[in-house]
């Protein structure tokens, strides 16, 4: 902790400017064959910028509003209104900086069942959260059919198939191969965990995104647990990145807390993907504050200790004290962001809350497709 | 018209496609300069380049995912794998995935793509050779299984297949890659998916079947007109949807059925077929609903003793037919 803090203050966000500065930002242009996002991407594209203090303070924002609605969540759990709670706690800075380097409406994101904060910063409400997890009419996703997250917004580039864990890798990879057949400039970025590092389908599709030099991001959320299994129980290789060169691509750390160098590290990547030098593999180190889900008792199998350890890490705590430290928080506003968060998220769970179950008249729609042949 | 196999047919039903839709292509094993095990991509490499003719790695599940993360997003692939054997992999990314991407984001996403795959065996072929693979994706809403018997089917159901907006297995029987010749309409034809065909008339009993066993069902039929016995044979050609009016409308017509396929009997399509008769149209049968269909060991053994044990040829159905009619 005392090290990264130090890292901060001895100029990564100076680097980070810098380094989107160098990056030749405007350059990439989305190729005239794309799709219907062509015109707003293009304009994202050109004005995009590295986060500076005012972009972190509401990437700050964005983290303190995606807690309270975590931690709401899971007293909805508790409460015995959600039925179930992948907490994405201690995951945030990872998710939140991983999106700002990328085209939101443009570029495809195949997320997995802990990336909460991604589907708020590709536009999700908390109420539209909140309702997958109450499964109530007007869940965006699957139309609560699936599980709190799953399904897809194609308009968001949001995917999310399958509980099935590491199945949507190789489909990553896919939604890549078609950009790439299409002459797309798209980005795919898959998130999966430590545990799905281990599939088949996770070896399978990153070396076929490599032969292909696919314009995929692999962002590894590595929170040391599968569940109850520890990372010395899934490999023997010291990282998952490490893994990155046996395929022929670049294998990056990164401190997942710190959402500048992720920011830094996705940014470099996307910029690979874009220019046809192919895919990357990002390790997110990251922390799980809290059991796999609402269903598990991390008790069983992880000590108090190691939580609190982990803890004296805590993504938000780390952006709040370099806000500080660079004076562009106090007190006073920091009041003011977690008031807005609670009354925010207070809103959205009367809203879910009180919207009706579906109704069931749709059963049996969409299992195939009236119009095929 | 022009005399084709079952091979040329789903060569040139690709082939077509893929110069009609530029957003069709192939992927699979061996499939680029060796234009395939059995040469259905013969000649594509050449025609339309390596972006569209992939060979790729020795990894089925990647194969079937890769394709369906393309499907989703505006193409339309065909996937080949390269024995019906080495299908397994796939059934995560299939049946778990591909049949559930329409229900599970209601309607917002769909996978318009097939997975080929030869199958079935008589081909000494052994146990890992042989293997019969129907039964397992014709049981999962969201999936279409198509399981063509001639180069007439097997073209213009390809061609359907291929334009689907929804996952199709499509599976050709590997006997009849060479060895079943027809006619193919030189014009452009498709074939609706769901619709089994009337392959003969006639009155006293009908034989449902598909595949490589229409061959052998055609040949028993002919064999026991010397009984005089007037048999119907309906081909299936699509074991999911199954089409229950032509199962129920023949039934009623000659009140006696017995289902023939290649595939173990144990809740194989003849179930399921079998099923639909008894719920539906009880009152019309004149005997029992009889299965005539591949034996409960694993897979199909290598030695030729062996193997002639497992296939049902045209003198199994024959006597069948005799029993059945004289019930």
């Amino acid at each position: 902790m005392a090290e990264q803090t130090s890292d901060h203050e001895n100029g990564a966000f100076e680097r980070a400017v810098r380094a989107a500065a160098d990056s030749g930002i405007t350059k990439p242009t989305i190729s005239e064959s794309s799709s219907t996002n062509q015109e707003s991407s293009k304009t994202r594209l050109s004005n995009k910028k590295a986060p500076d203090s005012p972009d972190l303070l509401s990437m700050y924002r964005r983290m303190v509003l995606c807690r309270t609605l975590d931690e709401r969540i899971w007293m909805l759990n508790r409460q015995g209104k959600a039925a179930i709670m992948a907490s994405s706690q201690g995951h945030e800075a990872g998710q939140i900086g991983s999106v700002e380097a990328l085209q939101k409406g443009y570029d495809q994101f195949y997320i997995y069942y802990r990336d909460l904060a991604v589907l708020l910063e590709l536009g999700l409400t908390p109420t539209e959260i909140i309702k997958g997890f109450v499964a109530k009419e007007g869940e965006p996703l699957s139309g609560a059919r699936q599980f709190p997250t799953h399904g897809a917004h194609p308009e968001y580039g949001i995917i999310n198939l399958s509980n099935v864990v590491a199945t949507h890798i190789p489909q990553g990879v896919g939604a890549a191969l078609s950009a790439k057949m299409k002459g797309e400039n798209r980005v795919v970025i898959i998130y999966f965990g430590d545990g799905a590092s281990s599939a088949g389908d996770c070896h399978e599709a990153m070396n076929f995104a490599a032969i292909h030099k696919l314009p995929v991001i692999f962002f590894c959320e590595n929170n040391k647990y599968a569940i109850s299994v520890p990372l010395k129980n899934q490999m023997a290789v010291g990282s998952v990145a490490s893994r990155a060169e046996g395929y022929g691509m670049p294998g990056i750390e990164v401190d997942g807390c710190d959402i500048i160098a992720v920011y830094e590290a996705t940014f470099e990547a996307a910029q690979r993907a874009r220019s046809g030098q192919g895919p990357s593999l990002i390790e997110a180190q990251v922390e799980r504050y809290l059991p796999h889900t609402s269903d598990d008792d991390d008790s069983i199998y992880r000590s108090q200790e190691e939580i609190e350890e982990a803890k004296k890490r805590d993504p938000l705590k780390m952006l709040k004290d370099l806000l500080y430290s660079s004076e562009v928080l106090d007190e006073e506003q920091e009041e003011l962001i977690n008031k807005d968060a609670r009354q925010i998220v207070n809103e959205a769970t009367e809203e879910a809350e009180d919207a009706p179950y579906p109704e069931t008249d749709d059963f049996f729609k969409h299992v195939v497709g009236d119009s095929s042949v | 018209m022009t005399i084709k196999t079952v091979l040329e047919a789903v060569h040139d039903a690709m082939q077509e496609e893929m110069r009609r839709d530029e957003t069709v292509f192939v992927m699979g094993e061996d499939i680029g300069a060796r234009g395939g095990v059995f040469l259905a991509t013969e000649g594509f490499l050449q025609e339309f380049g390596e972006n569209r003719v992939i060979d790729t790695p020795l990894a089925e599940s990647s194969i079937a995912g890769v394709a369906l993360g393309a499907a989703m997003h505006g193409m339309r692939p065909i996937a080949e794998i390269e024995f019906g054997d080495f299908i397994w992999p796939t059934i995560n990314q299939i049946v778990g995935e591909a049949a559930k991407v329409r229900y599970g984001t209601k309607g917002k996403l769909n996978a318009p793509m097939v997975l080929r795959a030869p199958h079935g065996g008589g081909v000494r072929g052994a146990l890992y050779h042989s293997q019969s693979v129907e039964a397992f994706f014709a049981h999962t809403p969201g999936l279409k299984v198509v399981t063509p018997s001639t180069p007439y089917d097997a073209k213009g159901l390809l061609k359907s297949a291929i334009r689907d907006d929804d996952p199709v297995i499509f599976l050709e029987h590997k006997r009849t890659y060479r060895l079943v010749r027809g006619e193919v309409p030189d014009d452009e034809y498709t074939l609706p998916i769901g619709k089994a065909d009337l392959k003969r008339e006639g009155s006293d009993v009908t034989i449902i079947t598909y595949g490589l066993m229409l061959h052998h069902c055609l040949e028993a039929a002919e064999t026991v007109e010397m009984d005089d016995i007037d048999v119907e044979v309906l081909d299936l050609r699509t074991v999911r949807p199954l089409d229950t009016d032509a199962i129920l409308a023949t039934t009623r017509k000659t009140g006696k059925v017995l289902i023939v396929h290649e595939d173990n009997k144990a809740l194989g399509i003849g179930a399921e077929v079998s099923a639909i008769i008894s719920e539906n149209a009880f009152e019309y049968l004149d005997g029992p609903v009889a299965r005539l269909a591949g034996p409960e060991i694993p897979a199909m053994p290598f030695a030729p003793p062996l193997e002639d044990m497992y296939m049902i040829d045209s003198e199994k159905i024959a006597n069948s037919i005799r029993q059945l009619a004289e019930y």
